[in-house]
């Protein structure tokens, strides 16, 4: 199949043709799926995984592959345009500690467990895309730069994608982030975005029969509660997700310290901006009404930005979708792909398969649909490839 | 030489053997074929990642097998099916030399494989291992491929989950150590040597796997110990520590058949071996206790411990492999 595509409608043409090989390579895709997912990848320990995925890039004859000093781990496929090149990332942390059981099974039509969807299966599309291209017999004109993005997630706030960002020397043309679910999802644009904990720490010496208040869990009730109360406008959409409150250790111990941590998210920056000043003041409010020591500290930021709806890897992405009787679910996003728009690449986030109980042990995906979301991928890299989402000059 | 000789001669880590294209060079070299044999009986839920992982990096990745095969005792779950998808060649052990009727028991789906499987070197490995990973099948094929008097090479798992002093115990299971260790001990000290007699891995030479009998039972392990030992010695064995291994836990009851099963075997060979017992004296029946409320109540089990034959004593396998 190594040819040269004159348009996209061709490469449409050609998709039965790319499953089809997608699907021979279905032992070589689980396999790799099976064995990074029992590699555990917390946030800031990726190393071992990462190390894995280099040895599998090694091991398809990548002769370019290395890890930088923030732990993201790279593979380059040379191609033969040296002043084209395209990224191709998923991150490779996951929310779960070391210590959880990692084990994985496989069953006849999924394969289930922790981190399996986010992201192992996207980091297993990575270390199989050289095979995969290998047996199509496509040689790309761009070089293909394959990156497993340390320190992503949570209090990673993206540190490894930025950093390669940074520090990369080669001209990128665009970039694909891919993650595990959900086939269909689209991205092309990252939302407004403050991740923040919330720490309150009430004094030893408290004077509990003046307030008739039991510690620090109540003072966080009342900064919930406070939360809870802050508007959030419909359009643009916005929402605050309180994601894990700790607090405590028995029955009739009074607690001194309590955590929030939470996420804003919003389609506009100013209502992040406002939101943000909103929780300041409830902070101090809390902090005098109950003298207790109530802080917040911001792990990370996000600006509105991305590409419209009318870019031309948008608009051929949603062509080769359709294609795949795929409907686009467009999310913004607030993950890898807001590094890429930050330094201006041109950027989307795709998913492969379908997915359910996500971020828990039991974290499966579904076999049939990844050789969907697979061929959906080499297809947008040949549009890519073939400068036919380049925007005009 | 002595045991100590033997143990750091015969004993490797898997970790030895990760230049699995060396292994392959060595492997074409001397014309060997090579096959893997899975004996399932309700493995659905963890036959499909064993087959994923041997046939995604030991055949299509590195060719180091050239088959891998299911023999399956009759499972009622999705054992054969998925196997089947996931590419595995897979046998009904029942459907395998079928005049010879069906025996219960995992030693037949073993014996049966020497039969049904082309390889040269027959590496067995367990369905129902958690953390199966590569290793478990090259770690034991590389020491036959690398050296030439060696003929069965036994897995052991030696990586404590934590231990903070230097020196640790080691062994098998409570099965090895309560009854196989001592026995050994007792009558047949080169064996001690092996760190795991029981464990169910391991990698043979066709030549071994059609000239010694195969007990259908639990005894199948313990009896081509001791039968391999009188024949090549302890030259033949090697074995290989493969790290951890995640499986099912059996309750002490089981292992108490299991033991009653080894015995038997154990016994059953011993005559021949220098250890005078009459098994016609023996008994075939193990006792163990169950209660319900203050009421103890005996249950029996009959453990016979059937045998099938070597391979090579059947006409039909002399035929399909050429032997005169």
């Amino acid at each position: 199949m190594s040819k040269e595509y004159k348009s996209v409608e061709e490469i449409i043409s050609d998709l039965p043709a790319i499953r089809e090989v997608c699907v021979s390579l279905r032992e070589t895709l689980l396999a790799n799926l099976v064995m990074l997912g029992e590699i555990p990848a917390p946030t800031f320990k990726e190393e071992a995984r990462v190390n894995f995925l280099m040895q599998r890039f090694s091991e398809c004859g990548l002769t370019n592959t290395s890890s930088d000093e923030c732990g993201n781990g790279l593979g380059i496929v040379p191609g033969k345009d040296r002043t084209r090149n395209i990224l191709v990332m998923a991150h490779a942390d996951t929310v779960f500690s070391e210590r959880r059981d990692h084990t994985v099974s496989v069953h006849a039509e999924r394969i289930s467990g922790p981190g399996i969807a986010d992201n192992s299966l996207g980091l297993a599309v990575l270390a199989t895309l050289p095979t995969m291209l290998e047996k199509l017999g496509i040689e790309l004109n761009s070089g293909l730069v394959l990156m497993g993005a340390a320190r992503s997630l949570g209090r990673g706030d993206l540190e490894g994608p930025r950093f390669f960002l940074e520090n990369n020397k080669l001209p990128l043309t665009s970039g694909i982030c891919v993650e595990g679910v959900k086939l269909g999802r689209l991205s092309y644009a990252s939302a407004g975005m403050l991740r923040g904990e919330i720490s309150c720490r009430v004094p030893e010496e408290y004077d509990w029969i003046r307030r008739g208040a039991t510690g620090a869990i109540l003072v966080m009730n009342e900064v919930i509660n406070r939360i809870l109360g802050i508007a959030l406008p419909r359009k643009p959409q916005t929402s605050i997700v309180l994601g894990s409150v700790e607090a405590g250790t028995g029955f009739n111990i009074i607690p001194t310290e309590a955590t929030l941590r939470f996420e804003v998210r919003s389609e506009s920056s100013e209502i992040v901006e406002r939101i943000s000043g909103e929780l300041e003041d409830i902070i101090e409010d809390v902090t005098s009404q109950t003298g207790s020591e109530v802080t917040l500290d911001v792990v990370a930021r996000r600006e509105v930005a991305g590409l419209g709806i009318g870019h031309p890897l948008v608009k051929q992405t949603r062509e080769i979708m359709s294609a795949l009787d795929l409907r686009p679910h467009i999310t913004p996003s607030i993950s890898e792909l807001s590094a890429l728009i930050a330094s201006d690449v041109p950027a989307v986030t795709l998913g492969i398969t379908e997915g359910e109980h996500l971020h828990e042990q039991r974290e499966t995906v579904k076999i049939d649909p990844i050789f969907t979301g697979l061929t959906q991928l080499i297809a947008v890299l040949l549009a890519i490839d073939g400068g036919f989402c380049d925007e005009s000059e | 030489m002595n045991l100590n000789e033997w143990i750091s001669k015969n004993t490797f880590h898997h970790a030895q053997f990760w230049d699995i294209k060396q292994l392959i060079e060595d492997k074409e070299k001397q014309g060997l074929t090579i096959s893997l044999c899975l004996p399932t009986l309700n493995e659905e839920k963890t036959i499909g990642k064993e087959i994923i992982l041997f046939k995604s990096e030991l055949m299509d990745r590195y060719p180091l097998l050239d088959e891998i095969a299911v023999i399956d005792s009759g499972s009622t779950d999705q054992t054969r099916e998925i196997a089947a998808a996931y590419g595995a060649d897979v046998y009904l052990s029942a459907d395998i030399l079928p005049q010879y009727g069906e025996k219960k028991g995992k030693g037949e789906n073993l014996w049966k494989a020497v039969y049904q499987l082309k390889g040269d070197i027959i590496c067995y490995v367990d369905a129902d291992i958690a953390n199966i990973h590569p290793r478990f099948a090259y770690g034991l094929i590389a020491p036959l491929i690398y050296n030439e008097p060696m003929k069965y090479v036994k897995a052991f798992y030696d990586r404590p989950l934590a231990f903070s002093q230097g020196i640790r115990p080691s062994g098998g299971g409570r099965v090895t150590e309560i009854l196989v260790r001592p026995l050994f001990s007792l009558f047949f000290p080169d064996l001690t040597g092996l760190i795991q007699p029981l464990s169910g891995e391991y990698a043979v030479r066709r030549e071994v796997l059609e000239s010694i009998p195969f007990p259908i039972g639990y005894g199948v392990e313990t009896s081509h110990i001791l039968d391999v030992y009188k024949k090549w010695g302890m030259e033949a064995f090697g074995q290989t520590d493969l790290d951890q291994r995640v499986h099912r836990n059996q309750s002490t009851l089981s292992l108490g058949k299991m033991a009653f099963g080894i015995l038997r075997a154990f016994l059953a060979r011993a005559k021949d071996m220098g250890v005078d017992v009459d098994m016609n004296k023996l008994s075939s029946i193990m006792r163990q206790f169950q209660a319900q409320d203050e009421k103890y109540q005996q249950v029996e089990h009959e453990i016979v411990e059937e045998e099938r034959p070597p391979m090579i004593t059947l006409p039909e396998y002399r035929e399909k492999f050429g032997r005169d």
